[in-house]
């Protein structure tokens, strides 16, 4: 595993940006590209991220980026890869779609399986804060229970769906669930998925102090908590094998109970309305997710 | 060049193989699915070197070809329709970013009800996008004038869009003069560098958010606002009322075949009465000219190739000093008339000579028409003005009284 002190030290983001103080894409979307050398091409649609990208004619990104519509990254990204492959450039540089949980789950998902049933050759990135930010906090199938958004008042009633599942059983090579706030283990996932063809999924959980409402100094210490309740887990499935990584694996191997999901629930605004019922529910939910990963861990698959 | 017997459908993939374009993104839907079927062997038997998406989606299969066109490659899809429809936010986005791809229509009326034949409603539909439209009168045009488009779209960096009624020449074989890869070649070179750069060691920011007004860049260079962008690109449309007929000559000179620019005309000189139309329409107005003539009314035909730009000034210059312009519309706009009846009503507004325009819808879903029943309403049109009539609404040319309940 990659130490933080041995990153490369190039930036392609940079300083001053247009997202919110504390904003979990900025700290990911460093590492990302530090992971690509700089050599690739981006997907961007309709979204936070498009924002920290910058308004014409300036960018906060030294990176080629193109900016997509909205249900569109998947196919964009595709696009790009069957244009840079005829124009015989394919090798100089890796596509990378990136986009929120909606762009990816919601309104994106039919170009994605598309794009995963074809195996197109490109990264995927859904950076998942867990609603539509840039719109001003409305629901997605990703915002988990319990959660307030505009569209949800007395909070989301519905757990999220399970993305990443849903892209590994479209048995690409490769899919990995990862965090912000663990920046190393963003950038080995990226690294290695650089070195695969194919379609090669990523999904990284990305706290939102706007929209869940918390204080923008706690984005990587709320993150690093919902791995250590199990709400966020990190792993990977390489050509259909499943291995737990970083604080996950070590969580798995020590075998104690996790942090309770309240913890977590406490410390954002946006769960402010949950009874503790609601919170024993989403607890149930999570022993019962977290209990298949490790079972999933043990069989090796 | 070779003559073959084709499908206004193979025509268009004929071009686009002749075009070399490099990447293809289409998705089936009646009546354009042969072109795909077509191009997907030919890229499978290794004829043509090209990258194939098989796409999930009308609205994938153009942002393909955004992207693709982004970074450098020539491209090409088709579609009808529900697929145009279900296009519509990208084709905007092709159209706002400059992007020379062309896209051939397989014009067919819009659902619902479900309807798969003939009808010009699709593209017509998408007039205001910011798309060059051009609409072929049979399938040698379909070929010349998809072949051209490339040579406009990358002159220009619009897209372009080819439209051919479904069915009628989708389907319909006719001799096609097909023309050698090296007279095609010496006409449309390689696509050369694209407007929007792609490349790692001179990285852009493409399309992002723009505001209204103009602002500065990092050296201080003050660049367009989005609403100069969208002057810009206006220009590039009226450009094209010089470029679309400069490409017509040049591939005249290139084939040997061209097909009158903007516009044509059709026994027009010494008509008192205009017949005017787009697509296969205007060769039955041919036909339904013939009739007339034989009966000594003294009309001609006006045929509309390039739709958007709206070639205003060579329609008004056209129609100079005749009494009636009788405009058969195979779409419309709910609540007012056909499109091009509109149009052409505004562009003649303040012109001095001008004739009176009385439009007519026709073949709408498909519902036959033949030159009689143009003959016939062209006797209607005339009647009515002779009657003094100065307007009227759209005259729905064989309109079914007894279909007429639900
Ligand atoms: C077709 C279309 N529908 C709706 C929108 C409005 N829209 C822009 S961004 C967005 C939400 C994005 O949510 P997500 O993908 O989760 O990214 P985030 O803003 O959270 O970073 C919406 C609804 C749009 N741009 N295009
Ligand atoms: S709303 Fe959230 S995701 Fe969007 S820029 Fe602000 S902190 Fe980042
Ligand atoms: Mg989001």
């Amino acid at each position: 595993m990659t130490r933080i002190t041995e990153l490369p030290t190039t930036e392609y983001v940079l300083p001053g940006n247009r997202a919110c103080a504390g904003c979990g894409i900025g700290i990911a979307l460093r590492v990302v590209t530090k992971a690509l050398d700089g050599k690739m091409v981006m997907t961007v649609p309709a979204s936070c991220l498009t924002v920290l990208g910058g308004m014409y004619p300036t960018s906060s990104v030294n990176v080629p980026w193109i900016n997509v519509a909205f249900p569109s990254t998947a196919a964009a990204a595709a696009g790009a890869a069957a244009g840079l492959r005829a124009m015989g450039k394919a090798d100089d540089m890796t596509v990378l779609a990136m986009a929120g949980d909606g762009g990816t789950g919601d309104i994106g998902i039919q170009a994605l399986s598309g794009a995963a049933e074809r195996n197109d050759d490109f990264i995927y990135l859904c950076y998942d804060n867990e609603a539509y930010m840039n719109t001003g906090t409305q629901r997605s199938g990703l915002t988990p229970a319990g959660a307030r958004t505009t569209t949800t008042w007395a909070g989301k009633r519905e757990n999220p769906k399970d993305l990443p599942r849903i892209m590994e059983a479209h048995n690409i090579p490769y899919v990995a669930s990862t965090s912000a706030a663990y920046p190393t283990d963003v950038f080995d996932k990226v690294a290695k998925a650089r070195e695969i063809h194919g379609l090669r999924y990523i999904h990284m959980n990305t706290p939102c102090p706007s929209g869940w409402s918390f204080d923008p100094k706690d984005t990587v210490r709320l993150g690093k908590l919902a791995v250590e309740c199990g709400i966020v887990v990190l792993y990977e499935v390489e050509d259909g094998v499943f291995r737990l990584t970083g604080r996950s694996a070590a969580l798995a191997k020590a075998g104690k109970a996790l942090t309770p999901v309240a913890e977590y629930i406490a410390t954002q605004g946006r769960f402010k309305a949950m009874t503790a019922d609601a919170v024993a529910e989403v607890q149930a939910w999570v022993d019962k997710r977290w209990a298949g990963y490790v079972a999933r861990e043990r069989a090796g698959e | 060049m070779t003559t073959k017997v084709i499908t206004g459908n193979e025509a268009a993939a004929t071009a686009a193989k002749l075009a070399r374009v490099q990447v293809i993104a289409a998705y089936p839907i009646t009546p354009q699915s042969p072109v795909v079927e077509t191009l997907s062997a030919w890229v499978e038997s290794g004829e043509l070197p090209a990258e194939f998406v098989t796409v999930e989606s009308e609205h994938s299969a153009l942002t393909v070809c955004i992207t693709a066109s982004t970074v450098g490659a020539r491209v090409f899809t088709a579609t009808s329709a529900n697929g145009l429809a279900y296009m519509n936010e990208q084709v905007w986005w092709a159209a706002g970013a400059r992007l020379p791809i062309v896209m051939c229509i397989a014009n067919r009326a819009m659902a619902a009800p479900w309807n798969v034949l003939n009808d010009q409603q699709d593209s017509m539909s998408e007039r205001d996008a910011g798309w060059i439209q051009l609409y072929c009168r049979d399938n040698q045009e379909i070929l010349d004038t998809t072949i051209q488009a490339y040579r406009i779209a990358e002159r220009l960096n619009v897209p372009v869009m080819v439209c051919y009624d479904g069915f009628l020449l989708s389907h319909t074989v006719m001799p096609v003069d097909v023309p050698s890869a090296e007279e095609i070649d010496a006409f449309l070179p390689p696509r050369t560098a694209p407007l929007q750069l792609v490349d790692a060691n001179d990285p852009r920011n493409i399309g992002p958010v723009t505001l209204a007004d103009p602002r500065a860049d990092a050296d201080g260079v003050v660049r367009p606002g989005y609403m100069e962008f969208r002057a810009l690109h206006h220009g590039a449309l009226l450009e094209a009322l010089d470029v679309i007929p400069e490409v017509d000559a040049e591939y005249g000179a290139a084939v040997g075949r061209s097909w009158g620019g903007l516009t044509w005309e059709y026994q027009l000189a010494d008509a008192d009465v205009a017949l005017v139309a787009a697509g296969s329409l205007t060769t039955q107005l041919t036909l339904a000219v013939e009739a007339l003539r034989a009966e000594g009314v003294k009309v001609g035909v006006l045929g509309i190739r390039a739709y958007r730009p709206f070639p205003a000034a060579e329609l008004r210059a056209r129609l100079a000093g005749k009494q009636l312009a009788v405009v058969f519309d195979k779409a419309l706009s709910y609540g007012y008339e056909g499109p091009i009846a509109g149009d052409l009503k505004a562009a003649l507004f303040t012109a001095e000579n001008s004739p009176v325009v009385f439009g007519c819808v026709c073949g709408i879903g498909g519902r036959d028409v033949s030159p009689e029943n143009l003959a016939d309403a062209a006797r209607r049109a005339i009647a009515d003005l002779d009657s003094g009539l100065r307007d009227r609404t759209p005259d729905w040319i064989n309109l079914r009284p007894e279909g007429g309940a639900r």
